[in-house]
């Protein structure tokens, strides 16, 4: 039973951090209807940002989050701006295709300007480990649980009762409807990226932090398993990717406990297969029938 | 940052040279040496330490008149950590370069990748740090013609660390935790488990891009165990052994050659780097002149101390000059038949001679590692 929930522990830790990277990808898709596939890749500028704050500028754990938020934000507004907005009545699958170019402007700028080679992240947090009644904790564990439940719940806020939030909504609906009742959906649109992407950036900090090695090309696989995370849960609905990024975390960390971890990656694209053909609006999804 | 400043000094030096060699003489009058290292990429720490190897061991051999008469030419190639890279590459040093002998890559899968290329080409290849058994002998006994090595096997390696667990750390009852997903991970298990006299009570593998070992960590720790092997690369059994000791596990930690390399202390972190054991080419603690002399020279060059790549692939250098000195021409060929009937070859990394199989008869060091410094050191003859 102990060792159940400490592997319950090790499975939230994980899920939250795919939890967060699915919120990105889940706002984006509720507003533009657009996969962004370089979002992973946010979440890895993200980690190198803070990378960056911590060993050249001597910031602490929390002033790099935030700076690492902020750029990040920045950055996923600027991609917006310059990539997809002169695209927004082009062709899903042409929006779909820059996502992926942008993907690999970030891995290979990244490359460029780090090198490849895998950097040890600065161990800022003294590594403290809390134990209850033989389960074990770590501090960088309960860092990440409190940050990720602060941010959701902020996000939820920001959603549920300010203007902006409203206007989110507003567009996710019917963007041109909510144009004629006078919201700017073009800054809407960027204010999701922003929300997003801080979220991400925020993710690769936690990371970095947990698992102390960032490399240009970490954000390829977390993006993928948060895709698949905001596919479970419904993608365009938010709680849906806090439940979807949680359940893959604990589904992956389950099966190298009482499986075969040489499996674990198939069984979470199984999964998104699986998702696809028996209900393709997620758990939370409502089934809607699009019109032609 | 340093690392950054220091390759691109190493390419500012190479740039040098390139130079000067093509300003001062002309092209009959230098012999080309070929090396191919994973410069950039995953495991970009073993081929940059051997790129400085290499150069530091052809400058050495340059000003002491170079070799025949003639000034060494270093034609090197970066193969981005990346097997299709590496076929390429060995195709063009072996093909278009004109060069009489390859020194590199440093992993097993990537030399496996330029064999075919290189044996049709006819041009020998040195690998400084391939430990893979079937790269100089195929799976079905055939000795590939034209691959040499500076290291020992995986199968040696694997062979050592096996006795060296139940004799000198006693132990009963191993776990293995296991890359799966390199040549070199993956014969280093096989050796272990063929040899290992206790009992293997836990077998858990992961694959290149993994982060999380938790889960893994987890479920062996409720194991009844005395020894963890870790056949790994640096890059994950940092990962490991920082996860491994932060959850508490403390049982001793057994790994290969790949932990050689500071990258292991910086991802693991210098506190958690203790009861580890790896068997290594080389040890900086070597009292021998000829060993400290490198380690002088090295770190003038580099400002930084040498590790096991970077002494093999210093090696590798020597062995191929040696051979051209004893063959009286350059020519691949020349070298080739030279390399096979090498004896007592008098290298940092030991002496040794080139067997039939065109492996180095060699011992091997199993270093003791406490709080990321080397405790002791002992030899384990073959």
């Amino acid at each position: 039973m102990d060792t159940f929930i400490q592997q319950m522990i090790n499975g939230l830790s994980l899920g939250s951090i795919y939890a967060l990277i699915a919120l990105g990808y889940t706002m984006v898709y509720g507003i533009i209807k657009l996969i962004n596939f370089a979002h992973g890749d946010i979440y890895m500028v993200g980690a190198f940002v803070g990378y960056t704050m911590i060993n050249s500028f001597g910031m602490g754990f929390f002033p790099a989050l935030v700076t690492a938020m902020a750029l990040s934000a920045l950055l996923g507004v600027l991609i917006e701006r310059i990539a997809y907005k002169p695209l927004r009545n082009a062709t899903r699958i042409a929006v779909l295709i820059t996502a992926i170019g942008v993907s690999y402007l970030l891995q290979n700028g990244m490359l460029y300007f780090y090198g490849a080679g895998v950097r040890a992240f600065p161990q800022v947090l003294e590594n403290k480990l809390y134990s209850v009644g033989g389960i074990k904790v770590s501090q960088i564990q309960l860092m990440i649980f409190g940050t990720t439940f602060i941010l959701m719940i902020l996000l939820q806020f920001i959603v549920q009762k300010t203007k902006m939030g409203k206007a989110m909504r507003a567009v996710s609906t019917d963007a041109s409807a909510a144009q004629l009742m006078g919201i700017n959906v073009d800054n809407t649109i960027s204010f999701t990226f922003f929300l997003g992407s801080s979220l991400a950036g925020a993710a690769g900090v936690l990371v970095g932090l947990y698992y102390n090695t960032i490399d240009p090309m970490m954000g390829v696989a977390p993006g993928l398993k948060a895709f698949v995370a905001a596919v479970l849960g419904g993608i365009g609905i938010i709680p849906g990717a806090m439940i979807g990024g949680l359940t893959i975390g604990i589904i992956e960390t389950m099966v190298s406990a009482y499986g075969n971890s040489m499996i674990r990656d198939a069984v979470v694209y199984g999964i998104l297969i699986l998702i696809l053909i028996i209900r393709p609006a997620g758990i939370l999804g409502k089934h809607v029938k699009e019109k032609v | 940052m340093k690392k950054k400043l220091l390759l691109g000094l190493a390419a500012l030096s190479v740039f040098a040279t390139a130079c000067g060699a093509g300003g001062s003489t002309a092209d009959g009058d230098t012999i080309k040496l070929g090396a191919m290292f994973e410069k950039t990429g995953p495991v970009s720490a073993y081929g940059s330490a051997e790129s400085n190897g290499v150069k530091l061991a052809v400058k050495e051999i340059n000003e002491a008149g170079g070799v025949l008469g003639k000034q060494l030419e270093i034609v090197e190639y970066d193969t981005k950590s990346d097997n299709t890279e590496a076929t390429s590459i060995a195709t063009r040093l072996a093909t278009e370069d004109g060069v009489v002998a390859i020194v590199g890559p440093a992993t097993s899968g990537a030399v496996q990748a330029a064999t075919q290329p290189i044996t049709r080409a006819e041009v020998p290849l040195i690998t400084p740090s391939g430990t893979a058994d079937n790269l100089t002998v195929t799976e079905s006994g055939e000795v590939q013609p034209f691959v040499f090595r500076t290291s020992f096997q995986d199968s040696f390696q694997g062979v050592a660390l096996a006795n060296f667990a139940t004799e000198h750390l006693q132990s009963e009852k191993a776990v293995i935790i296991g890359d799966s997903s390199s040549d070199y991970a993956v014969g280093l298990t096989d050796a272990f488990k063929n040899t290992y006299e206790g009992e293997i009570v836990a077998e858990e593998y992961f694959t290149q891009d993994d982060t999380d070992f938790s889960a893994i960590l987890t479920k062996i720790q409720n194991q009844d165990f005395d020894v963890i092997y870790l056949p790994a690369y640096y890059e994950q059994a940092g990962l490991i052994l920082k996860q491994a000791r932060e959850m508490g596990i403390e049982q001793p930690i057994l790994g290969g050659d790949g932990f050689s390399n500071q990258a292991l202390l910086d991802l693991a972190g210098i506190e958690n780097v203790t009861d580890v054991y790896y068997s290594a080419h080389f040890s900086l603690e070597n009292e021998d002149e000829q060993v400290q002399t490198f380690i002088d020279n090295y770190t003038a060059e580099y400002d930084t101390a040498p590790d096991a790549f970077s002494a093999l692939a210093y090696d590798a250098v020597y062995l191929v000059a040696q051979a051209l000195e004893d063959g009286g021409e350059a020519t691949p060929e020349a070298v080739t038949a030279a390399l096979e009937s090498i004896t007592d070859f008098d290298g940092v990394t030991g002496t040794f001679s080139i067997d039939e199989n065109h492996n180095p008869i060699k011992s091997t060091l199993i270093i003791e590692v406490q709080e990321g410094k080397e405790a002791s050191t002992q030899e384990i003859q073959p």
